[in-house]
Protein backbone atom coordinates (compact mmCIF):
# COMPACT_ATOMS: atom_id res chain seq x y z
CA UNK A 1 0.00 0.00 0.00
CA UNK A 2 1.27 3.25 -0.70
CA UNK A 3 1.62 5.67 1.84
CA UNK A 4 2.00 9.37 0.98
CA UNK A 5 3.93 11.52 3.28
CA UNK A 6 3.42 14.74 3.98
CA UNK A 7 6.81 17.30 4.49
CA UNK A 8 6.00 20.65 6.24
CA UNK A 9 7.77 23.62 5.56
CA UNK A 10 11.52 23.69 7.11
CA UNK A 11 11.16 19.90 7.07
CA UNK A 12 12.63 17.08 5.74
CA UNK A 13 11.96 13.37 5.32
CA UNK A 14 13.28 10.06 3.80
CA UNK A 15 11.64 7.15 2.44
CA UNK A 16 12.08 3.79 0.34
CA UNK A 17 9.98 2.08 -1.77
CA UNK A 18 7.02 2.14 -1.85
CA UNK A 19 5.97 5.53 -0.19
CA UNK A 20 5.67 9.03 -1.62
CA UNK A 21 6.64 11.95 -0.40
CA UNK A 22 4.82 15.13 -0.88
CA UNK A 23 5.37 18.84 0.10
CA UNK A 24 2.49 21.49 -0.06
CA UNK A 25 2.52 25.14 -1.52
CA UNK A 26 5.87 25.72 -1.90
CA UNK A 27 6.26 29.39 -2.78
CA UNK A 28 9.37 30.97 -2.71
CA UNK A 29 10.58 28.30 -0.88
CA UNK A 30 12.16 25.24 -2.77
CA UNK A 31 11.66 21.56 -2.85
CA UNK A 32 15.18 19.57 -2.80
CA UNK A 33 14.34 15.95 -3.95
CA UNK A 34 17.00 13.46 -3.83
CA UNK A 35 16.93 10.11 -5.26
CA UNK A 36 19.06 6.29 -5.26
CA UNK A 37 17.09 4.19 -7.68
CA UNK A 38 19.09 1.24 -6.82
CA UNK A 39 17.54 0.81 -3.79
CA UNK A 40 14.54 3.06 -4.58
CA UNK A 41 14.67 5.40 -1.82
CA UNK A 42 13.87 8.90 -1.74
CA UNK A 43 14.47 12.24 0.10
CA UNK A 44 12.85 15.56 0.00
CA UNK A 45 13.56 18.51 2.10
CA UNK A 46 11.27 21.65 1.71
CA UNK A 47 13.85 24.65 2.54
CA UNK A 48 13.00 28.11 3.25
CA UNK A 49 16.67 30.51 3.18
CA UNK A 50 19.62 30.07 1.54
CA UNK A 51 22.40 30.40 4.07
CA UNK A 52 22.32 28.96 7.65
CA UNK A 53 25.60 30.97 8.20
CA UNK A 54 23.51 34.19 8.42
CA UNK A 55 22.22 33.59 11.84
CA UNK A 56 24.09 32.49 15.18
CA UNK A 57 21.81 29.55 16.43
CA UNK A 58 20.78 27.21 13.96
CA UNK A 59 17.76 25.33 15.38
CA UNK A 60 16.26 23.96 12.82
CA UNK A 61 18.51 22.26 9.73
CA UNK A 62 15.59 21.85 7.19
CA UNK A 63 14.92 25.47 7.60
CA UNK A 64 18.27 26.64 5.23
CA UNK A 65 19.24 24.88 1.75
CA UNK A 66 22.95 24.50 3.05
CA UNK A 67 21.98 22.25 6.20
CA UNK A 68 19.30 20.83 4.83
CA UNK A 69 20.81 19.20 1.47
CA UNK A 70 23.93 18.11 4.23
CA UNK A 71 21.40 16.40 6.18
CA UNK A 72 19.35 14.97 3.60
CA UNK A 73 22.11 13.11 2.14
CA UNK A 74 23.65 11.92 5.63
CA UNK A 75 20.08 10.37 6.63
CA UNK A 76 19.83 9.08 2.94
CA UNK A 77 23.40 7.39 3.45
CA UNK A 78 21.81 5.85 6.70
CA UNK A 79 19.19 4.23 5.16
CA UNK A 80 22.23 2.70 2.88
CA UNK A 81 22.23 4.98 0.03
CA UNK A 82 25.55 5.88 -1.83
CA UNK A 83 26.14 9.46 -2.15
CA UNK A 84 27.46 8.60 -5.90
CA UNK A 85 24.31 7.73 -7.07
CA UNK A 86 22.15 10.59 -5.81
CA UNK A 87 20.51 12.79 -8.24
CA UNK A 88 18.70 15.70 -7.42
CA UNK A 89 15.21 16.95 -8.54
CA UNK A 90 14.19 20.91 -7.62
CA UNK A 91 11.20 22.93 -7.95
CA UNK A 92 10.28 26.11 -6.08
CA UNK A 93 11.79 29.55 -5.76
CA UNK A 94 8.93 31.31 -7.30
CA UNK A 95 8.42 35.51 -6.45
CA UNK A 96 4.80 35.15 -5.64
CA UNK A 97 4.48 39.31 -4.99
CA UNK A 98 5.93 41.74 -7.13
CA UNK A 99 7.41 45.66 -5.90
CA UNK A 100 8.27 47.82 -7.48
CA UNK A 101 11.48 48.06 -5.73
CA UNK A 102 14.45 45.32 -5.34
CA UNK A 103 14.01 44.43 -2.04
CA UNK A 104 15.90 41.57 -1.46
CA UNK A 105 13.71 39.92 0.70
CA UNK A 106 11.59 39.59 -2.81
CA UNK A 107 14.31 37.67 -4.43
CA UNK A 108 14.73 35.22 -2.06
CA UNK A 109 13.00 32.79 -4.26
CA UNK A 110 15.67 33.59 -6.65
CA UNK A 111 18.41 33.07 -3.93
CA UNK A 112 17.24 29.96 -2.72
CA UNK A 113 17.74 28.37 -6.29
CA UNK A 114 20.84 29.81 -6.56
CA UNK A 115 22.20 29.01 -3.33
CA UNK A 116 20.44 25.28 -3.92
CA UNK A 117 22.31 24.86 -7.03
CA UNK A 118 25.50 25.49 -5.60
CA UNK A 119 24.99 23.88 -2.57
CA UNK A 120 24.43 20.35 -4.53
CA UNK A 121 27.30 21.24 -7.02
CA UNK A 122 30.06 21.52 -4.00
CA UNK A 123 28.93 18.37 -3.03
CA UNK A 124 28.79 16.57 -6.71
CA UNK A 125 25.05 15.81 -6.87
CA UNK A 126 24.04 16.41 -10.29
CA UNK A 127 20.54 18.08 -10.76
CA UNK A 128 18.29 15.90 -13.63
CA UNK A 129 15.66 18.18 -13.29
CA UNK A 130 13.91 21.29 -12.28
CA UNK A 131 11.00 23.63 -12.64
CA UNK A 132 11.91 26.67 -10.44
CA UNK A 133 11.07 30.49 -11.10
CA UNK A 134 7.97 32.18 -12.41
CA UNK A 135 5.14 33.63 -9.59
CA UNK A 136 3.09 31.07 -8.60
CA UNK A 137 2.84 28.39 -6.19
CA UNK A 138 3.71 24.67 -6.32
CA UNK A 139 2.18 21.39 -4.85
CA UNK A 140 5.02 18.25 -5.53
CA UNK A 141 4.81 14.45 -5.33
CA UNK A 142 7.80 12.99 -5.17
CA UNK A 143 7.60 8.75 -6.32
CA UNK A 144 10.00 6.34 -4.57
CA UNK A 145 10.16 3.61 -7.63
CA UNK A 146 10.60 6.00 -10.84
CA UNK A 147 12.13 9.46 -9.09
CA UNK A 148 9.69 11.34 -10.60
CA UNK A 149 8.48 14.05 -9.44
CA UNK A 150 5.20 15.91 -9.98
CA UNK A 151 4.45 19.38 -9.91
CA UNK A 152 0.75 20.80 -9.77
CA UNK A 153 -0.08 24.32 -9.68
CA UNK A 154 -3.07 26.46 -9.70
CA UNK A 155 -3.55 27.44 -13.27
CA UNK A 156 -0.17 26.94 -14.59
CA UNK A 157 -1.16 23.30 -15.01
CA UNK A 158 0.31 20.04 -14.21
CA UNK A 159 3.78 18.23 -15.15
CA UNK A 160 6.21 15.44 -14.13
CA UNK A 161 9.58 16.36 -14.42
CA UNK B 1 15.61 43.46 22.16
CA UNK B 2 11.70 41.60 22.48
CA UNK B 3 11.71 37.82 20.89
CA UNK B 4 8.27 36.41 19.58
CA UNK B 5 8.72 34.03 22.61
CA UNK B 6 9.30 36.79 25.56
CA UNK B 7 5.86 38.15 25.08
CA UNK B 8 3.71 38.41 27.93
CA UNK B 9 0.03 38.56 28.42
CA UNK B 10 -0.30 42.10 28.61
CA UNK B 11 2.06 42.63 25.97
CA UNK B 12 -0.50 40.24 24.00
CA UNK B 13 -3.46 42.27 25.05
CA UNK B 14 -1.73 45.27 23.87
CA UNK B 15 -1.13 43.85 20.23
CA UNK B 16 -4.75 42.73 19.92
CA UNK B 17 -5.66 46.44 21.09
CA UNK B 18 -3.98 47.66 18.05
CA UNK B 19 -5.41 44.93 15.92
CA UNK B 20 -9.16 45.63 17.25
CA UNK B 21 -8.69 49.48 16.70
CA UNK B 22 -7.13 48.91 12.71
CA UNK B 23 -9.18 46.40 11.69
CA UNK B 24 -11.94 48.32 13.32
CA UNK B 25 -11.34 50.88 10.70
CA UNK B 26 -10.57 48.76 8.02
CA UNK B 27 -13.82 47.12 8.34
CA UNK B 28 -15.95 50.69 8.34
CA UNK B 29 -13.59 51.51 5.32
CA UNK B 30 -14.83 48.31 3.63
CA UNK B 31 -18.99 48.53 4.95
CA UNK B 32 -19.04 52.36 3.54
CA UNK B 33 -17.40 50.95 -0.18
CA UNK B 34 -19.89 48.20 -0.43
CA UNK B 35 -22.57 49.70 0.96
CA UNK B 36 -23.14 46.70 3.68
CA UNK B 37 -23.03 45.75 7.31
CA UNK B 38 -19.26 44.37 8.39
CA UNK B 39 -18.83 42.50 11.11
CA UNK B 40 -15.40 41.92 12.54
CA UNK B 41 -14.62 39.22 15.26
CA UNK B 42 -12.44 39.94 18.40
CA UNK B 43 -8.53 40.45 16.80
CA UNK B 44 -6.21 36.92 17.66
CA UNK B 45 -3.14 37.13 18.16
CA UNK B 46 -1.34 34.37 16.90
CA UNK B 47 2.65 32.83 17.46
CA UNK B 48 2.53 29.91 15.57
CA UNK B 49 5.26 27.63 13.96
CA UNK B 50 5.83 27.62 10.02
CA UNK B 51 3.96 24.31 9.44
CA UNK B 52 0.88 25.67 11.05
CA UNK B 53 0.23 28.64 9.07
CA UNK B 54 -1.43 27.73 6.29
CA UNK B 55 -3.67 25.43 8.65
CA UNK B 56 -5.19 28.54 9.60
CA UNK B 57 -6.63 29.31 6.07
CA UNK B 58 -8.11 25.89 5.79
CA UNK B 59 -5.16 24.35 4.33
CA UNK B 60 -1.83 24.52 2.22
CA UNK B 61 -3.72 23.93 -1.24
CA UNK B 62 -6.73 26.06 -0.32
CA UNK B 63 -7.00 28.71 -3.41
CA UNK B 64 -6.54 32.37 -1.63
CA UNK B 65 -6.34 36.07 -3.40
CA UNK B 66 -3.71 38.03 -0.85
CA UNK B 67 -2.64 41.55 -0.98
CA UNK B 68 1.01 42.67 0.76
CA UNK B 69 1.98 45.64 2.35
CA UNK B 70 4.87 46.59 3.41
CA UNK B 71 4.91 48.50 6.50
CA UNK B 72 7.76 51.74 6.50
CA UNK B 73 9.11 54.36 8.98
CA UNK B 74 9.23 54.21 12.99
CA UNK B 75 8.05 50.37 12.94
CA UNK B 76 8.27 47.76 9.85
CA UNK B 77 6.36 44.95 9.31
CA UNK B 78 4.29 43.53 6.91
CA UNK B 79 0.23 43.99 6.24
CA UNK B 80 -1.49 41.08 4.84
CA UNK B 81 -5.21 41.11 3.52
CA UNK B 82 -6.04 37.86 2.19
CA UNK B 83 -9.83 36.18 0.73
CA UNK B 84 -10.70 32.91 -0.07
CA UNK B 85 -11.57 32.80 -4.02
CA UNK B 86 -15.33 33.03 -3.56
CA UNK B 87 -14.95 36.23 -1.39
CA UNK B 88 -12.70 37.67 -4.01
CA UNK B 89 -15.30 37.06 -6.60
CA UNK B 90 -18.64 38.13 -4.66
CA UNK B 91 -16.49 41.22 -3.32
CA UNK B 92 -15.58 42.28 -6.82
CA UNK B 93 -19.27 41.02 -8.47
CA UNK B 94 -20.60 43.49 -5.59
CA UNK B 95 -18.12 46.60 -6.32
CA UNK B 96 -18.67 46.19 -10.00
CA UNK B 97 -22.82 45.79 -9.83
CA UNK B 98 -22.55 42.53 -10.79
CA UNK B 99 -25.75 40.46 -11.06
CA UNK B 100 -23.88 36.99 -10.72
CA UNK B 101 -20.71 36.59 -8.59
CA UNK B 102 -19.46 33.30 -10.18
CA UNK B 103 -17.23 34.94 -12.94
CA UNK B 104 -13.98 34.27 -12.70
CA UNK B 105 -11.30 37.52 -11.62
CA UNK B 106 -10.59 39.07 -14.96
CA UNK B 107 -8.04 41.95 -15.00
CA UNK B 108 -9.64 44.36 -13.65
CA UNK B 109 -11.33 42.46 -10.63
CA UNK B 110 -7.89 41.59 -10.30
CA UNK B 111 -6.77 45.46 -9.48
CA UNK B 112 -9.91 46.36 -7.50
CA UNK B 113 -9.22 43.49 -5.44
CA UNK B 114 -5.70 45.25 -5.18
CA UNK B 115 -7.26 48.92 -4.81
CA UNK B 116 -9.58 47.27 -2.23
CA UNK B 117 -6.38 46.31 0.26
CA UNK B 118 -5.15 49.19 -0.60
CA UNK B 119 -7.72 51.59 0.94
CA UNK B 120 -8.18 48.72 3.88
CA UNK B 121 -4.59 48.63 4.40
CA UNK B 122 -4.20 52.53 4.36
CA UNK B 123 -7.13 52.97 7.25
CA UNK B 124 -5.67 50.60 9.56
CA UNK B 125 -2.08 51.62 9.50
CA UNK B 126 -3.75 55.67 9.77
CA UNK B 127 -5.68 54.65 12.93
CA UNK B 128 -2.60 52.87 14.06
CA UNK B 129 -0.61 56.09 13.37
CA UNK B 130 -2.98 58.18 15.07
CA UNK B 131 -2.99 55.72 18.33
CA UNK B 132 0.81 55.50 18.67
CA UNK B 133 2.18 58.96 17.39
CA UNK B 134 4.50 56.62 14.54
CA UNK B 135 5.52 57.62 11.61
CA UNK B 136 4.11 54.71 9.28
CA UNK B 137 4.07 54.68 5.37
CA UNK B 138 2.69 51.93 3.25
CA UNK B 139 3.87 50.73 0.08
CA UNK B 140 2.19 50.25 -2.82
CA UNK B 141 -0.18 46.49 -2.38
CA UNK B 142 1.04 43.49 -4.37
CA UNK B 143 -1.40 41.07 -5.28
CA UNK B 144 -1.29 37.29 -5.69
CA UNK B 145 -4.12 34.79 -6.49
CA UNK B 146 -2.60 31.34 -5.10
CA UNK B 147 -2.17 28.45 -2.92
CA UNK B 148 -2.19 29.50 1.11
CA UNK B 149 0.42 27.58 1.70
CA UNK B 150 2.71 29.35 -1.11
CA UNK B 151 1.18 33.03 -0.28
CA UNK B 152 1.90 32.77 3.95
CA UNK B 153 5.51 31.31 3.22
CA UNK B 154 6.41 34.78 2.38
CA UNK B 155 5.88 36.28 5.57
CA UNK B 156 7.47 33.05 7.05
CA UNK B 157 10.15 33.62 5.08
CA UNK B 158 10.66 37.35 6.31
CA UNK B 159 10.84 35.92 9.85
CA UNK B 160 13.07 33.21 8.99
CA UNK B 161 16.03 34.48 9.96
CA UNK B 162 15.17 35.68 13.34
CA UNK B 163 12.63 33.67 15.07
CA UNK B 164 11.48 29.65 14.09
CA UNK B 165 8.21 31.66 14.64
CA UNK B 166 5.27 33.92 13.49
CA UNK B 167 3.26 36.31 15.20
CA UNK B 168 0.28 37.42 13.33
CA UNK B 169 -2.31 40.27 14.67
CA UNK B 170 -5.14 38.59 12.94
CA UNK B 171 -8.72 39.85 12.35
CA UNK B 172 -11.50 38.18 10.32
CA UNK B 173 -14.13 40.64 8.29
CA UNK B 174 -17.07 39.34 7.08
CA UNK B 175 -20.05 41.20 5.48
CA UNK B 176 -23.45 40.64 7.25
CA UNK B 177 -24.85 37.91 5.19
CA UNK B 178 -21.81 36.06 5.22
CA UNK B 179 -20.92 36.42 1.73
CA UNK B 180 -17.54 37.65 1.90
CA UNK B 181 -14.75 36.80 4.35
CA UNK B 182 -11.31 37.98 4.77
CA UNK B 183 -8.52 37.82 7.10
CA UNK B 184 -6.06 40.81 7.74
CA UNK B 185 -2.76 40.28 9.37
CA UNK B 186 -0.41 42.91 10.36
CA UNK B 187 2.96 41.16 10.62
CA UNK B 188 5.37 43.31 12.97
CA UNK B 189 8.68 42.72 12.71
CA UNK B 190 10.16 41.23 15.92
CA UNK B 191 13.10 44.19 15.73
CA UNK B 192 10.08 46.96 16.20
CA UNK B 193 8.35 45.07 18.82
CA UNK B 194 9.40 47.14 21.72
CA UNK B 195 9.20 50.10 19.70
CA UNK B 196 5.25 49.14 19.22
CA UNK B 197 4.80 48.47 22.23
CA UNK B 198 6.66 51.46 24.21
CA UNK B 199 4.96 53.80 21.83
CA UNK B 200 1.72 52.43 23.72
CA UNK B 201 3.21 53.17 27.03
CA UNK B 202 4.02 49.44 27.61
CA UNK B 203 7.97 49.12 28.67
CA UNK B 204 9.82 46.62 29.36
Amino acid sequence: MQKIIKVGMADLKIVKYPEILTTLGLGSCVGIALYDKKIQLIGLAHIMLPDSRQIKNNANKAKFADTAINLLIEEMVKEGGNRSRFVAKIAGGAQMFSFGGNSDVMKIGFRNVVATKEILGDLKVPIIAEDTGGNYGRTIEVYSDTGGLLVKTIGHGIKEI
Amino acid sequence: MFKVEDLNNMHLDVLREVGNIGAGNAATALAKMIDKKIDMEVPIVKILDYGDIANTLGGEESVVAGIYFDVEGDITGNIMFLLDVNSSKTLTGMLMGREDYSKDLDEMDRSALQEVGNILSGSYISSLSSLTGLNLLLSIPSLCIDMAGAILSVPAIQFGYVSDKVLLIETKLKDGNDLVKANFFLIPNAETFSTLLNSLGVYD
